[in-house]
């Protein structure tokens, strides 16, 4: 910051509770070691994420399907400079894969080395604990199964 | 529809602006944008503010600076449409006078970055997607966004950080000419190349700088442009639009923005112009792979081809479409709500052929200049075709 008269303002902490009644069963699914997203029963439409409401037919008539997690990657990055609140993390790799089942799916890749990342790698997405003890999903190479 | 014209300009000095609140910062591009007009702020009817916001104090800009402005009664509304916030703002403008509703209208865009530390901002521009599904566990970013296309768009063409390089070189050398720019100085390829990794493949001087600054414009109606006897009215001849999916990972691939070729292709329609009859134009160079995918989605040369034409000085002035000789988002900045507003008045500049100095004025055939805004990662895009 510059070194001109300022005014500190009163500090703000914000936090939201994202509602997640809709889709719960994929969280649940994470924890079970499956990746989920919805189906549209009327139109046939898959939706990853999964949304309750079909987009294109406008149905709320879903069901949750298992998706084999297995893709290929279409792009990538190294996140090298982080947000705040990312500050704790060392650079992180982000990638998108096209899974088999043809939704696309935006994750941290890990467990390879960056020089032997290549577009169109056989990749695996599976579900993550994370030190905070939530759970999500990354990346991996699809010969290293756990 | 009325036709609608440009019959007043002002920009206040982008920058590190922290010696003004954003009010202060939208007078400095108001005052002069009513007085190229020779109007007073009680001539005006309705006013729209393009600003995003939530790093500066104040969540009702509008009011606020339609208060310090003098402007208080007048219609009033706040417009956001990501980094397309401007344009969406002039377009709110343009749509109210060209329906008939009003015969006048004043645009401000305006934005104040700095009041918060850079990993805040970095943050909330991060988040300026699909939150839940590629922020909250991935923690993607503004630059991180446009890597995943200049990845995939190197791994397709071929194309090589130098290319991208020489998209920052340019607008650099044009913003060292111009005396409201961030980045008002000169950088070679060896600078891009050597400054420090943002998000691979994409370096600190392939970015646009977080920066603060407003711009103005005075929009009215053909009749009112006769009645004040306006020299030289600069038309809003096309504005196309479209929108892109909030997730990155719906994205029908990464070469382009779909956005932009639809609003593209709108625009010209609605103006009647083929891309090779422009004169100058800004596109959105957030980061320097995005000027390379505006070649293309515009239609200036054939997918792939963006490459050949920064390499061949097709972008420079002398070169076929001068583009972003005031600096670009790139080095004159990205106040985001000023953004637009900011690219508008400079190519009415461009069409009053006065800018100067004179070696940023792209010469004039045909009189039509083109502004292509992008909000987000192509969430959002307005493409506006003007005319002299």
């Amino acid at each position: 910051m510059s070194g001109l008269p300022v005014i500190k303002s009163r500090k703000l902490e914000i936090t939201y509770n994202i509602p997640i009644s809709k889709t719960v069963r994929f969280w649940e699914g994470l924890k079970e070691g499956k990746i989920l997203a919805t189906r549209c029963r009327n139109c046939g439409k898959l939706h990853f994420p999964p949304a309750a409401d079909c987009s294109q037919c406008y149905s709320s008539d879903m069901e949750w399907v298992e998706l084999s997690g297995e893709g290929r990657l279409v792009t990538y990055t190294h996140v090298i400079v982080r947000p705040k609140s990312f500050q704790e993390e060392q650079p992180y790799t982000v990638g998108i894969a096209e899974l088999k089942e043809g939704v696309k799916v935006l994750a941290w890749l890990t467990d390879v080395k960056r020089k032997d990342i290549k577009i169109g790698m056989e990749l695996k997405m599976v579900p993550k604990q994370l030190p905070d003890g939530r759970i999500a999903y990354v990346f991996k190479p699809l010969t290293t199964r756990e | 529809m009325r036709r609608v014209a440009v019959i007043g300009v002002g920009h206040s000095r982008f920058g590190d602006r922290q010696d003004v609140n954003v009010k202060e910062l939208a007078f400095e591009s108001v005052k002069p944008a009513l007085e190229d007009a020779g109007l007073t702020p009680k001539d005006i009817p309705y006013v729209t503010v393009g600003s995003i916001g939530v790093w500066y104090e104040e969540p009702l800009p509008a009011v606020a600076i339609a208060e310090y402005c003098g402007l208080t009664g007048a219609g009033l509304v706040r417009v956001e449409a990501a980094c397309a916030t401007g344009s969406a703002a002039v377009y709110s403008a343009y749509t109210a006078i060209a329906s008939g509703a009003v015969d006048l209208a004043l645009v401000v865009g305006v934005e104040k970055m700095r009041e918060v530390d850079t990993s805040l901002a970095v943050e909330l521009i991060g988040r300026a997607g699909s939150y839940l599904w590629e922020f909250e566990y991935f923690g993607m970013t503004f630059p991180s966004y446009y890597a995943l296309y200049a990845t995939a768009y190197m791994n397709r063409y071929g194309a090589t950080e130098e290319d991208l390089a020489l998209v920052a070189v340019k607008n650099h050398k044009y913003a060292a000419l111009n005396p409201l720019a961030h980045l008002q100085k000169e950088i070679s390829v060896e600078d891009v190349l050597s400054s420090y990794m943002i998000s691979w493949p994409l370096k600190l001087y392939d970015c646009s700088p977080i920066t603060d600054g407003s711009a103005a414009l005075v929009l009215a109606s053909e009749e009112k442009v006769r009645e004040l006897r306006v020299d030289t009215p600069v038309w809003i001849a096309g504005v196309g639009y479209s929108s892109g999916s909030s997730t990155l990972s719906q994205r029908s691939d990464f070469l382009g923005l779909d956005a932009a070729v639809k609003a593209s292709q709108m625009a010209y329609r609605i103006a009647g112009v083929r891309p090779d009859q422009i004169d100058s134009a800004n596109v959105h160079d957030c980061f320097t792979i995005a000027e390379l995918l505006a070649y293309e989605d515009l239609g200036f040369c054939r997918r792939g081809e963006g490459v050949k034409m920064i390499r061949d000085g097709e972008t420079e002035i002398g070169g076929r479409i001068p583009v972003n000789v005031d600096g670009g988002l790139k080095a004159k900045g990205h106040p985001i709500g000023a953004t637009g507003v900011s690219m508008i008045v400079e190519q009415t500049k461009q069409l009053r052929e006065e800018v100067k100095p004179s070696a940023r004025q792209a010469p004039m055939k045909n009189y039509i200049a083109l502004t292509h805004n992008v909000g987000g990662t192509g969430h959002y895009c307005y493409v506006t075709v003007l005319k002299r």
